[in-house]
């Protein structure tokens, strides 16, 4: 007996992995350039909707709202909670959050197409991949926090307010800039 | 009439605007991610002189942004009152961006960056993004702890740089052109120093971009900023005929039912000279003489849209008039006049009063109709009238209307 095959019996030659990763790696654009097409991104925005760009606000609110998922009754207690999520508001209704899903997409899509989708950890030389994972956490956490505290992270208040010249934005990112360069000595380990 | 920002919620309805805002967030992630953003190790470079990439991409995008946006508003195009200002909470932004600073040389991201990092399966950005989700959970619980410094301590509000050292737009923004562009050269000089990068193979095509951008702040310069006398002058022939059919003046008895309404927000402005307003005036109507009222703008202009309503007064109806030109001209919505100002309140809610008397002989126009035995304000009952009390009749004029969502803005 003769084994017969026919091509649409084939295993459909489809790899979702040589799809993702089997592309030539590009180099990144110059930054002036990168920063020129950033500036009309922010340009467009704020023109077109009054609103600028951002990221913190965004991931606030998708906290909030599994907050609420968990413990409805606590969100209606903590005023601060409550603004974003008391009583039927939902704290995913807002323009930021559209926006945030739209950066991981773009994101996503660019690593694609310029062939730089890895899995990888980058670090610096000296210190360990698992160190490394930890750093990142603490300092996810206290960027978090502080992203808060100042309402408004690098995109919504360094960027966006930087662009419509307000005083505080403009003083948040001096701050900004002197609190990584004060500490960056102390922690050179984690990089060079 | 600036056409832009559009009032994109009745223009395309919701799901059309999340659209649009996805599209935004898209080419955002996109150019950030380009640029390379989602690369922990070069954001980090930044702060060891070595390679001064994010300093170049954010200033680069903030000056084109700024001339582009002061270029729009200085043509008409765009209403730079209805643009979200970051308000100015100059402490807890100053904490909160040294903070930030910590977390951005330990981590090596930023919130937006982080996701990029993370959406390009970066392993060490995915723990960034889960250690911020964490941060802003902790922020949320400890909020209540200083919650009445968070919300007070050096709040300006809507401080512009140009209100802050009360120089001109185009000034400004020339003087941070200048200022991003010798920082680039700095940064340059470091990369040269620090990270032996060797400057001759840079474009030279950025010296022709900075003598565009140098360019770009002159033209700004020279268009100028419109003044609100000439902001109410483009206005006119729209909104003068409101004003001349009589559409925004309400009756006493509005006013009154307005005030009950709690679900509304109202503002009330008494733009009479503080003499008159310590004489007799409604009870919660803040004093705002006319020749202060521009000051005012900014702090109005943090209020909510979606349900404010604007009611300015004077003792008849001129001042109150001009007032109301100058806020439709600054933008804010739902603006309106009593009518017959506080002459016209008074005689429609007094009655055996003693303490008020009709002032005797001819009275001029906007001025005070009545005596008043002494400066009692508003601890009259004409100054605040039960609602149960009277009721009058009236039309209904007062049409809320949204100029554009303004809640959240930059990072709310």
């Amino acid at each position: 007996m003769t084994t017969l095959t026919h091509p649409t019996l084939k295993k459909p030659n489809f790899n979702l992995k040589a799809l993702l990763f089997n592309r030539s790696e590009k180099p990144y654009v110059h930054p002036y350039l990168g920063g020129f097409l950033l500036g009309l991104v922010l340009f467009a925005a704020f023109f077109l909707t009054g609103n600028g760009l951002g990221a913190s606000g965004g991931l606030n609110r998708i906290v909030v709202y599994i907050e609420d998922l968990i413990v409805p009754a606590h969100v209606d207690r903590v005023p601060y909670l409550i603004k974003l999520a008391g009583g039927d508001k939902d704290p995913l209704d807002d323009w930021i959050v559209p926006l945030v899903f739209g950066t991981l997409v773009g994101g996503f899509v660019s690593g694609w197409l310029n062939g730089r989708l890895h899995v990888k950890t980058n670090k610096g030389p000296n210190i360990s991949t698992r160190a490394r994972w930890g750093m990142a956490f603490l300092g996810g956490a206290i960027m978090g926090y502080g992203a808060r505290l100042a309402r408004g992270c690098t995109s919504g208040q360094a960027l966006s307010g930087g662009a419509v010249l307000s005083v505080g934005s403009w003083a948040f990112m001096f701050a900004v800039f002197g609190g990584a360069y004060a500490l960056a000595y102390f922690v050179r380990r984690l990089w060079n | 009439m600036p056409i832009f920002p559009l009032p994109l919620e009745t223009l395309l309805g919701k799901p059309l605007m999340y659209v649009l805002f996805g599209v935004i967030g898209f080419a955002f992630g996109y150019v950030l991610e380009i640029s390379g953003f989602g690369d922990s190790t070069k954001l980090a470079a930044q702060f060891y002189f070595k390679e001064l990439t994010v300093l170049k991409v954010m200033f680069t995008a903030i000056v084109v942004a700024m001339v582009l946006i002061f270029a729009m508003v200085g043509l008409g195009l765009l209403d730079y009152n209805q643009v979200w200002v970051n308000p100015t909470y100059l402490w807890s932004g100053i904490l909160g961006g040294l903070i930030m600073g910590v977390g951005f040389i330990v981590g090596g991201f930023c919130p937006g960056t982080s996701l990029v990092s993370a959406a390009t399966f970066k392993i060490d950005g995915a723990f960034f993004v889960l250690g911020g989700l964490f941060g802003i959970f902790l922020f949320g619980e400890t909020e209540w702890l200083y919650d009445y410094w968070w919300n007070t301590s050096g709040f300006f509000g809507r401080l512009t740089i140009m209100d802050w050292l009360n120089l001109p737009t185009g000034v400004v923004v020339t003087l941070i052109v200048f200022m991003a562009l010798f920082m680039f050269w700095g940064s340059e000089q470091l990369e040269r120093l620090v990270g032996k990068r060797d400057l001759k193979r840079e474009p030279r095509s950025r010296y022709v971009a900075a003598g565009a951008l140098i360019a770009g702040a002159f033209a700004v310069s020279l268009i100028g900023q419109s003044t609100i006398e000439q902001k109410w002058s483009r206005l006119e022939p729209v909104k003068a005929p409101a004003l001349a059919n009589r559409e925004v003046q309400i009756h006493p008895g509005e006013l009154l039912t307005t005030m009950d309404n709690n679900r509304l927000n109202l503002i009330m402005l008494d733009v009479r000279s503080e003499s008159d307003y310590n004489l007799f005036h409604i009870r919660s109507a803040q004093n705002v003489p006319l020749s202060e009222l521009a000051t005012a703008v900014p702090k109005l202009l943090l209020e909510p849209s979606q349900n404010t309503v604007y009611v300015v007064m004077s003792n008849d109806e001129a001042t109150a008039t001009d007032a109301w030109k100058l806020l439709t001209a600054s933008s804010l919505p739902n603006v309106y006049i009593l009518e017959g100002g506080v002459n016209n309140w008074i005689g429609a809610f007094t009655t055996e009063e003693t303490a008020i008397a009709p002032a005797s002989g001819p009275v001029a126009d906007d001025k005070l109709k009545f005596t008043f035995m002494a400066a009692l304000g508003d601890r009259y009952p004409a100054a605040d009238p039960s609602p149960e009390e009277w009721k009058l009749d009236f039309t209904p004029k007062i049409k809320l209307q949204v100029n554009r969502d303004k809640s959240g803005g930059g990072c709310g």
